[in-house]
């Protein structure tokens, strides 16, 4: 399998993380001795065993169709950076260097 | 004058009853206790006022929402978040008139078997300070080892409960997965996450665990429990069944003082009556591991993507939005959830999803089987909770696969949904040893009686010898 730095670059971007350089290089070690650990669920021949999500015998939860309060707006902005109105403020999405 | 170190929850009820002691009084006993211990310990990462309840104080690990009150989940990406709900749990605590004594320190997002991945430092075992006290719920488990709290909730999803109280010599149970609500729980793997009591005796925390259980509509995972929760009383255990994973004696690691603390606490359910043969777990014990290491990570890299910078927590200014939510993410979160962020993206991405997270899915069906199939003929499931007992704290901390095998014995039965009660057995060179029970589905009150008869009869001390 063996991880290498373009791979854990890939993965980072994936998960929104912008990774320091030391910190590629370690998590490139590391995530091969795990993933090597891991790996051994492909050792069995599961076919024809369904997946499990969750351990529960539960399907299709409705909730009563009763309007309720939620959270007042101050409420819901109380732990924000950056408010502006009734709307969070970011940076803009795109920025003079854009890239996919 | 309160003996913090040794009064029980169910003690302080009865004092409160009588009108021997208030409610307010025992807070101030507690909180002071920390301010005698807790530098040392470091069990709370922020201690509350009395909140005008009338019954037992406890202490909540931080990643249970407490409106008004700073919720971390030991991380600095939610680094002065207060919430403006209460998790269900944290409500029912109060709606039985338990006031908040403080929050508990935790693993960051509660991955880790040691506390020393918390951004706030590690807490320590009050049996042995250089020593960890478990983890994630370390904080929980030191605080009621060391009398700093009488009883208190822990979340537990591959051994976060049931390792440290074994670690740190309290009752600790994980129950069924869905009986009890995590709305407001800052989440880490939920098909596995559970919310569970801690304490320092069985009856204490089925008393707990009677109080925060049961359905609720903010959480569509939640069931009716099929029996009522009854607090033990027995003292034998004639007709339980015990069964004993065959595979624990060949398993590596396992320190000889905690396998005489196993063997010992066998022959004494031996002696009270229950029967005792062996069952057969050989997935669980191989396969467990690396199922959980896939699962948890992969569902724990979506939980932790609402952590951008927008709705809560710091914000690491940025041109764009991409790189102010990517350099956010990089300064707030620690080693861990990164490891597993990264090992979970990755199970997941396109081209690796079927060969690994699909086929752990896959294996979590044959563990479910495996068990269902050994309860079938035993009551009861008994195991070691740790290998170890407390390791020096710096031991694992640079090895990840070592941190992560603390959890070999607790791990398979999370998987499978199934309840776990750890209690202590017994002392090796001077540390608190666990037991685990594992019980069916809902089997609670199975566990509850058969790890009160067990405490009986073992007799074991709570209180660390360093502080009596």
């Amino acid at each position: 399998m063996a991880i290498d730095r373009e791979t854990v670059l890939r993965v980072a971007r994936l998960a929104r993380l912008e990774l320091r350089p030391d910190e590629v290089d370690r998590l490139t070690g590391e995530l091969d001795a795990i993933l090597y650990a891991v790996s051994k669920v492909g050792e069995l021949d599961l076919a024809g065993v369904p997946p499990t999500s969750h351990p529960l015998d539960l399907v299709n939860v409705w909730a009563d169709d009763e309007p309720r309060h939620s959270l007042a707006l101050d409420e819901t902005f109380a732990n924000a950076r950056a408010r502006e109105g009734d709307l969070f403020r970011v940076p803009p999405s795109h920025g003079p260097e854009v890239s996919a | 004058m309160i003996d913090t170190l040794r009064l029980t929850a169910e003690g302080a009820r009865r004092l409160i009853e009588r009108r021997e002691v208030s409610s307010a009084e025992l807070h101030a006993a507690y909180v002071a206790a920390a301010g005698q211990r807790d530098g040392e310990l470091h069990a709370y990462l922020r201690l509350v006022d009395h909140d005008g309840g009338a019954g037992v104080p406890i202490a909540l690990k931080d990643v249970i929402s407490t409106k008004g009150v700073e919720t971390t989940a030991g991380s600095r990406i939610l680094e002065g978040y207060v919430p403006v709900f209460d998790a269900t749990v944290a409500a029912r605590c109060k709606a039985a008139g338990l006031p908040l004594i403080g929050k508990t320190n935790t693993d960051e997002f509660a991955m880790g078997s040691s506390t020393e991945n918390s951004a706030y430092g590690c807490s320590r075992n009050p049996w042995d300070p250089t020593r960890v006290p478990g983890g994630s719920g370390g904080g929980t488990a030191a605080a009621i080892a060391g009398g700093l709290a009488p009883w208190g909730l822990g979340s537990d999803t591959g051994g976060s409960i049931k390792q440290p109280s074994a670690l740190c010599g309290n009752v600790g149970l994980r129950p069924t997965y869905g009986t009890v609500s995590r709305y407001g729980i800052v989440a880490f793997a939920s098909s596995l996450d559970q919310i569970g009591p801690v304490g320092k005796t069985v009856r204490d925390v089925a008393l707990l665990y009677s109080l925060i259980s049961g359905p609720d509509a903010n959480d569509s995972t939640t069931v009716e429990l099929p029996e009522p929760v009854e607090l033990p009383s027995n003292e034998r255990l004639d007709g339980l069944r015990i069964g004993i994973p065959t595979q624990i004696w060949d398993l590596q690691g396992i320190e000889p003082g905690v396998r005489a603390s196993f063997e010992a606490a066998v022959e004494t359910a031996r002696s009270l009556g229950a029967e005792v043969g062996d069952c057969d777990l050989p997935l669980s014990f191989d396969y467990g591991m690396p199922c959980y290491y896939l699962i948890a990570p992969a569902e724990a890299s979506s939980n932790l993507a609402r952590y951008d910078g927008v709705r809560y927590g710091p914000r690491v200014e940025a041109p764009t939005y991409r790189e102010m939510v990517e350099k956010t993410r990089d300064a707030g979160f620690g080693d861990e959830p990164k490891r597993r962020i990264m090992l979970g993206t990755y199970a997941l991405s396109a081209g690796y999803y079927d060969a690994y997270y699909g086929q752990a899915q896959r294996v979590r069906t044959l563990l479910i089987r495996e068990h269902r199939d050994a309860l079938e003929r035993f009551d009861v499931i008994a195991t070691p909770t740790s290998p170890t007992v407390a390791f020096p704290i710096g031991d694992k901390a640079s090895d990840p696969l070592a941190m992560y095998a603390c959890d070999v014995m607790t791990i398979p039965s999370c998987l499978a949904g199934l309840p776990g009660l750890n209690v202590p057995s017994g002392l090796s060179d001077g540390l608190p040893v666990g037991l685990q029970l594992i019980g069916r589905q809902f089997g609670e009150n199975t566990l509850f009686r058969a790890g009160h008869a067990l405490e009986q009869a073992l007799g074991f001390d709570g209180v660390p010898e360093r502080l009596r």
